[in-house]
């Protein structure tokens, strides 16, 4: 960890318009979830559809793209990166420290709002709170490495982030029971699942299977990414 | 085939490229060169495109040779975060955080060397560059020159060996461009090893002791740049005048040896001068002698492009 490249990168992803990106989709989460607190007794099952389709399914993606892409690929694309880099600093601790600020925001937009809105909802009924908290948690660091490793490797980070996050786990994994075991979104719902005693949440992964998973990708990306970086070359404008 | 000149005193190898050669798919940006960079200011000379970028990025460390060794005190660039104790870099690139302040911006770079005082290596590097007045704004306020100044100064605040500068000049308006220019000067004679590189000529001239001339990804000329201007001054000039009697010119000028070869064209006559002051005094009393209108007369290969080419032409021979 380097606490100057943390302080930047903090800094690049809170004190501007991006910020704004990472606070939108918790805040529509806990918005819905007091507006259905508001409007009559949400129950159980009505909080397990909210948490999966919409903070798994669709805000947790989201948040690790913006957060894991965001952290590095802008500074990549314009330069500044190597105000970093041209610094006796080992490029896998950049990597490192820019992975940490990454799944840190993704903890606090992601898993944070997860559980407040499933508390609001229906307060630590059958522990889907905690459940999808911790879901939502390991699944966004997972999501927050593979999409930092993402920025490092392509230029077109978003594009594939979206296609990854829309297609792959949308649809594929959505509707091809194989395919499930190899998504991040599973993995979340697999944790929630184990940790809640929710009939209505059910996954097609073991606990053991998503906790190795979701650590063998992280490092796996981070060390990845780490590699990338020590090579990262400069093409000029010629 | 490189022309060389020999350095008027013996100088310690510090960055070190042999047989260095650089290409992307087919597209060769760097081809076979071999130079040795010592302490003093030497200047990477050569037209927009030449591979200049490419070679500094080598030196740097931000881009593999595809041949070759880069190697700085006999250690190796490539994938060697250790090299920059040594070396400060200032990009071409803006490469600036614009959210940051000028004085955050230098600090964090005394902070990621592990300055054991960053805020006085960072005062001390914005002074150098006078940038101590504005460095509170935020750099997105800056004007160009003023962010190529804070990036001068994040490059020196750990007072390197050895400076890479691409492009620096650019940008910045003449006050502060002569001022950046003496401040590389001075760190040239202090001993520091200073590598710029420009596309303009007279940049070159002011501030560096050595040329390298890049062409077209090659090696052109290396040496003193007073033998290597002497020797572009020596090549002949092409002229193309326009008149009102361009037959008439043309034959009163080829009678003169002033001129190699006159050609008439559409356009005109094109002069191909060898003595280049006997023809430029010769052309007016021609015109008045005659009684002819001279409409134009303009050089057509003043531009570095062809000083260059005629470099490498020289260098072949």
């Amino acid at each position: 960890m380097n606490a100057v490249v943390a302080d930047i990168t903090y800094r690049a992803m809170l004190g501007r318009k991006r910020i704004w990106l990472l606070a939108l989709l918790p805040a529509a989460l806990i918005g819905m979830a007091a507006l259905l607190r508001l409007i009559g007794g949400p129950d159980e099952h009505t909080a397990v559809i909210l948490m999966e389709k919409f903070s798994i399914g669709t805000m947790l993606p989201l948040l690790g793209l913006i957060a894991g892409t965001g952290v590095i690929a802008p500074e990549i694309e314009d330069g500044t990166i190597i105000h970093l880099l041209a610094k006796p600093i080992s490029r896998p601790v950049i990597a490192l420290t820019k992975f940490v600020v990454a799944a840190s925001l993704v903890a606090v937009f992601g898993a944070l709002s997860t559980f407040i809105a499933a508390f609001l909802l229906i307060r630590d009924e059958s522990g889907v709170a905690y459940g999808f908290a911790l879901g939502a948690l390991l699944g966004g660091v997972a999501y927050a490495a593979v999409f930092m490793l993402v920025g490092v490797i392509t230029r077109h980070a978003v594009t594939v982030g979206v296609i990854y996050a829309l297609v792959w786990e949308g649809l594929v994994g959505g509707y091809v029971p194989g395919a499930r075991t190899f998504s991040i979104q599973q993995w979340a719902t697999s944790i929630a699942d184990r940790i809640s005693s929710s009939p209505f949440l059910t996954s097609d992964v073991s606990l053991g299977f998503a906790v190795s998973a979701v650590v063998v990708v992280t490092v796996g990306s981070l060390v990845w990414a780490g590699q990338r970086l020590r090579s990262l070359s400069l093409t000029g404008d010629e | 085939m490189t022309m060389t000149t020999t350095p008027a005193t013996t100088r310690h190898s510090v960055v070190e490229l042999t047989q260095v050669s650089r290409w992307y798919g087919n597209v060769v940006a760097v081809n076979d060169v071999t130079m040795t960079i010592g302490p003093g200011v030497t200047g990477l000379l050569g037209p927009n495109g030449a591979g200049k970028s490419t070679l500094l990025h080598m030196m740097a460390g931000f881009l593999a040779p595809s041949g070759g060794t880069a190697t700085l005190n006999g250690q190796r660039i490539w994938r060697n975060h250790e090299i920059y104790r040594l070396v400060g870099l200032v990009p071409e690139k803006e490469g600036v955080y614009g959210f940051l302040t000028g004085w955050q911006f230098v600090l964090s770079a005394a902070r990621l060397h592990g300055l054991p005082s960053p805020a006085d290596a960072a005062a001390r590097a914005l002074d150098l560059v006078e940038m101590a007045g504005p460095k509170d704004r935020r750099i997105e306020t800056y004007s160009k020159g003023m962010r190529q100044r804070v990036k001068v100064a994040a490059a020196l605040v750990h007072d390197p060996q050895v400076l890479l500068l691409d492009e620096p000049f650019n940008g910045m308006d003449p006050r502060q461009r002569l001022h950046l220019m003496d401040l590389v000067r001075q760190l040239g004679e202090q001993g520091r090893t200073i590598l710029f590189s420009s596309h303009i000529l007279e940049e070159v001239e002011r501030v560096a002791q050595q040329i390298e001339v890049l062409v077209a990804g090659r090696h052109a000329a290396s040496g003193d740049y007073r033998e290597i201007r002497r020797r572009m001054t020596d090549r002949p000039h092409r002229f193309r005048v326009r008149s009102s009697d361009d037959r008439r010119l043309a034959a009163a000028l080829i009678a003169d040896p002033s001129s190699s070869a006159v050609s008439l064209t559409d356009q005109g006559i094109e002069v191909q001068a060898v003595d280049f002051p006997r023809f430029t005094s010769l052309l007016p009393k021609l015109a008045r002698d005659l009684d002819v209108h001279l409409w134009q007369v303009s050089p057509t290969d003043e531009d570095l492009e062809s000083v260059f080419s005629y470099l490498i032409s020289r260098s072949s021979v």
